[in-house]
This record gives C-alpha cells, structure tokens and sequence, in this order.
C-alpha cells in the first residue's frame, strides 16, 4: 500500500476500501473452496477469512455466458454498472494492463492498476494489482451456465488487503461505499444492463440519478 | 412545473407543484394522466403503517393516460391511451419470463433492495408510487408521470372503452381476479371472501365468473354488502353474526372449500388478539393485524385452500399455524402478476363479461385528493372507490 500524498492515510484508508468494493473485483478461485466441510463457497462461511478482506457473490443473468464474457472482458465497459469506477483505460500488452479511476470521498480518485492473471474464455476472468498501484487486490469473475434457460451464474469474487482493516471499511462505510454493499450493488446492476438494457433509476428527472448526483459531488 | 399529490405525513397528503417527470431510461414513456384512483392500498401509507415513505412522495398505483413522450426503446406512440399496471417489471428477469411480474429482479433499484431483501430473504420487485422499499417510484396521482419499461407493462384500450371501464386494469381488477384464482376453485365450491373493498368485490365477481356454486361476501358495511350481493354473493355482516358458525351451517356443515382474505394488515375486528396487535402497532412494535385472516383459516375446510390478496408487511402475532398444518391447507399470495392479467381481463371488459363502473362511488379533480383521501377513509361505507381526474375543474370531474 502506497499512501496518496494528496489525501492521506485516512484517506486513503476509506478511498482504499472504497476502490475496492467499487471495482468489484474477484478473489482467488484456489481458496474458495478451501477449509470447509460443505459445499458453499468461501465467502459463505460464518469465519473471518485471515488478515484479508473476502467478499463474493452470485447472480444468475439470463443471457448466455459468451455475451456476458465477452462485455466484461472489455474492461471500458464496467463503469457502465460498477457506480464509483470512473474510468477504465486499457494499456493492453500480453497481460492486459489497465488503470482503474476511482472515485474517493472528497471528491478525490484513486488509480487501480491491474493485469490480468488468467483467463478461460466464456468461463473466467482473473486479475490482480500490479507494482504502482494505489491498492493491492486481487479479483475474478467466473461464468457457469445454470440449468436449462436460466442463463448463466455470475459469480465475482474479491479479495484485498484491507488497510487498517475494520477502521478503513468503517470509513468506508461511512461514505456509503463499504466494499461489500457496493460489490453486491454492482453486480446487481450488471444484471439489469445484461437482462434489460438499462439501469434501474427512480429518479424522475435525468438530474436526479445518481449518477448525475456523483457526477455533481466529485 | 406539474401538480402532484405528495405523501408528507401520517394522514397528511396535499396537491403540490413538482418539476415534470422526463424520459431518464431508453425504455421509458411519458403519460399524461387522465384517471388516477385512490387504492385501498393507498390508505396503509396515508395511515403510516408502510415503512420507508418519506414525506414528497407522489403517491398513486392506479392509472392510466395518454402518451406523450417516449424513450428510444419504447414501443409505445404518442396519443396511444394506456393503462399502467401498478408493478413494474422488465420483462427479461426469470421471473417475468415464467410471469411472476410481481417478483421481477430487475426493477427495484439496486441500491434499494437491502432494505426488502433484509425483511423478506429477498428483495420486493418496485411498485409505482409506493415505499422506498420497492423502490421509491413516483406515482400516477399527478398531471404527468413516468413510465419505466413502458414496452412491458402498459395497455393500449381501445377508444371506445371509456377511462372508467379500463381504468381498474392497473391494480384491483388483476388482484380480485388472482386472488379467485390463488383459491383455485372447482365447481361445486363454495368460496368465501372477507372483505367487500374494491379487491373483495372484483374477487368474489371473479370466483363467479370462474364457477363457483356459491360466493359469500364478509364486511361490516352495509353499502358494501349490499354491492357483493348484487354480483351475485350471499353476504355475512361480521357485526352481528358469528361468521364461522355461518360458514360451517351455509356450506352443509363442511366448511367452505376456499378463502379468500381481501382484507389485509389494518383489519377490524373485535377478537382480543386483533386488539393488541392494534395497540402493538401503535406504539410501533408493528404487528400486522391479521384477524381476518386467522378467522378465515379456521373457516376454510380441512384440506381446502386460502388465497391472500389482502396486504400484509411485516409478523403477526398468534397465527393459527397448527390449524394450518393440521388440517392441510394451501396457501397462496402474493403482490399480483398485473402483466399476466391486463389482456385477458381487457377482453373480458370487452366482450361485457366484467363491469367495473359499478364501484365508482366519487369522481375528483386532482386539487381535491386531499379530501378523497379522508373521505375514502372514514366514510368506507359510501366512498367505495374514488377517481381522480387531473386536468380537470370539479363539474367535469363529477
């Protein structure tokens, strides 16, 4: 973890927990499974999961998995769905280098910079942070078909270094932003875009979303 | 600016001026609204029974109008005359294909799901002009109102129906007529219906319709019952007669085969539960007062089935759940599937099967719903159903 001078730690405490419920990214396919005796994934399990911070969570999409892989392997799509990542630029090269802006409360951004760490098309997406990065995280999105049309199961699971722990993600929770609720709110509306073609709003007035809202407070 | 019927408190609504709605999503329409009801529904919110209403809400479920404007990717036109079902659903969601409409995945915004998703295991679909738990839509009791997914739900009515036959098509025709259906009734059965509000009325007209030998109607209204007894029910005034006592002699001592509980959380009734339920409900512990319905499971014959229409947010105290163990009853619920509905009931309304003007008791201009509210509250026996007509002065609403 590298502190942003501009911010600070406190700041970057938050704006790291922030980044990374806001970028929903994966965790580790190799533990998820691991130190249980049931069948439910990791991320489940009542027990905490070691010094690093684990979240994961499953929706099923009813669209085939090859659509769904290949919009989220265009990594400029995700700010489509995922509210506080402001930009994805892609680098490219053989690993697929990008740098994820992300929005930080105070009107701050934080950089992600990741490479991706393995993949099976229409089936995984695995990526990690990479030296030079405001965070250090590790995330995978994997695609199973469900039974019958029922589409395909998304699965996204995350894995990070919570900086200063359960203080950074109270910070964090306090910007309404607390990884977790933020990862499950993403995936949510990855669903609505992939199933409907848009976003769910309540807003009455174009103004009113909260898209248009976050764009006013940055 | 528009005029718009705004929740502000318990039993506090008033007509404000708010900005217009816009088109915000691709699959969005605009409606101007020309008749809009008050909902039996309605009255749980202006009562503050409905948790997450928060004061500027515009109120209203049930509507209907003329399109105005459209999204890219609505497949409505403008001047098309629509009904609005009161659940929005998108269509593309499991449970729209397998038309659960009520239950659709997509609808409730995101980050509104926790709160229903805490309460309930899952998350509520969004239901216009409703709770900020199923998602904090505006509603249709306004000049204008938006319209998410208009390619799914809204009906085109043709002109020759006017406003009052189709307007009911939004909510509590679909509602009285799943509610029949939930009782899945056979010839021969003898269905009882508590509750001769808008839903109980559509609901016993649609258990007739639907071939039941015999319907009985249960309220405490004498206007109300004498209504159910012109669609054809017997009818029970709960005030003077030992209702299950009734059910057991006017169905040949067995029971009747199927219930139907139109009545909901804010039921009267002189039980002693029901009592405290509504002192616990007071003073906030929120107990749904269910007396209708513990009344109707008792009634219902053993191995005979028990719809809910009527509804309900939260527990209920002493639930007769032995009595629905032990005597094998079905039960079915749920928010209605409004889209399965519209066309078939539409037909219905066409062909002269089913008449809803009969309920209309008050027609209002908007500037009035105000007073339709009180009214419609405290004056159940007369009030029976009111429209709001906005863009409308008094004469022309009457």
């Amino acid at each position: 973890m590298k502190p942003n001078r501009q911010i600070g730690i406190a700041g970057t405490v938050a704006a790291a927990g922030v980044a990374l419920g806001a970028a929903a990214f994966g965790a580790f396919l190799s533990r998820r499974h691991d130190g249980g005796g049931d069948d439910a994934p990791q991320f489940a399990r009542r027990s905490n999961h070691g010094d690093h911070a684990l979240v994961g969570r499953t929706v099923t999409i009813r669209k085939p998995a090859a659509e769904l892989y290949a919009f989220w392997r265009d990594f400029s799509n995700l700010p489509q769905f995922m509210e506080n990542v402001e930009s994805i630029a892609e680098q490219g090269g053989a690993r697929s280098r990008a740098t994820w802006t992300i929005k930080a409360p105070g009107g701050t951004t934080v950089e992600l910079r990741t490479e991706i760490v393995g993949e099976t098309e229409n089936e995984r997406i695995a990526w990690a942070s990479v030296e030079g990065s405001d965070i250090e995280t590790r995330g995978e999105v994997t695609f199973t078909p469900a039974p019958g049309d029922r589409g395909t199961r998304v699965s996204l699971h995350i894995e990070y270094d919570a900086p200063g722990g359960a203080v950074g993600r109270a910070i964090a929770k306090a910007f309404q932003r607390e990884p977790e609720v933020q990862a499950r709110h993403d995936l949510k509306r990855f669903k609505m875009l992939m199933e409907t073609g848009e976003i769910a709003t309540s807003a009455r007035r174009k103004s009113e979303t909260r898209a248009a809202k976050q764009q006013e407070n940055a | 600016m528009m005029r718009a019927l705004t929740w502000q408190g318990t039993h506090d609504v008033r007509v404000d001026s708010v900005p217009d709605p816009e088109i915000v999503n691709p699959r969005d329409a605009i409606l101007k609204v020309t008749s809009t009801a008050i909902c039996g529904s309605d009255l749980h919110l202006y009562d503050g029974v409905i948790p997450g209403v928060i004061p500027g809400d515009i109120l209203g479920h049930e509507f209907m109008g003329e399109v105005v404007e459209t999204g890219k990717d609505s497949t409505l036109k403008k001047g098309q005359r629509v009904v609005v079902p009161f659940t929005i659903s998108c269509g593309g969601c499991f449970h729209c294909k397998i038309q659960q409409y009520s239950a659709c995945e997509n609808s409730n915004p995101a980050e509104k799901q926790d709160m229903s998703a805490t309460l309930y295991g899952h998350p509520m679909s969004a239901l216009f002009g409703y709770s900020h738990l199923t998602g904090g839509y505006s509603g249709g009791q306004a000049e204008y109102a938006r319209v998410p997914f208009s390619d799914v739900g809204p009906i085109v009515v043709p002109d020759h129906l006017d406003d009052d036959q189709v307007l009911f098509l939004s909510d509590i025709l679909p509602t009285g007529w799943m509610g029949a259906e939930n009782a899945e009734i056979q010839p021969d059965d003898t269905v009882a219906v508590w509750g001769c509000g808008p839903v109980g009325l559509f609901a016993v007209q649609s258990a007739l319709i639907m071939g039941a030998s015999k319907v009985i109607a249960i309220d405490h209204y004498p206007h109300r019952l004498e209504l159910a007894k012109q669609l054809g029910a017997e009818v029970i005034n709960f005030k003077t007669t030992d209702v299950r006592e009734a059910l057991m002699e006017m169905s040949g001592g067995i029971g009747v085969d199927a219930v139907i509980d139109a009545v909901g959380m804010e039921s009267h009734g002189f039980a002693v539960d029901n009592m405290l339920d509504m002192v616990k409900q007071k003073v906030g512990m929120g107990a749904d007062r269910a007396s209708a319905l513990k009344q109707a499971i008792l009634a219902v014959r053993a191995g005979g089935r028990v719809s809910i229409p009527g509804v309900y947010g939260g527990m209920t105290d002493k639930f007769p759940l032995g009595a629905l163990m032990e005597k094998g009853l079905k039960v079915n619920s749920g928010q209605t599937h409004v889209q399965k509905y519209t066309k078939p009931l539409l037909d219905k309304i066409e062909d002269g099967t089913i008449d809803t003007t009969f309920l209309i008791s008050h027609r209002l201009p908007l500037e009035e719903a105000a007073r339709g509210y009180k009214n419609f509250r405290e004056q159940q026996d007369s009030w029976t159903k009111v429209v709001l007509k906005p863009g409308t002065q008094k004469e022309q609403a009457a």
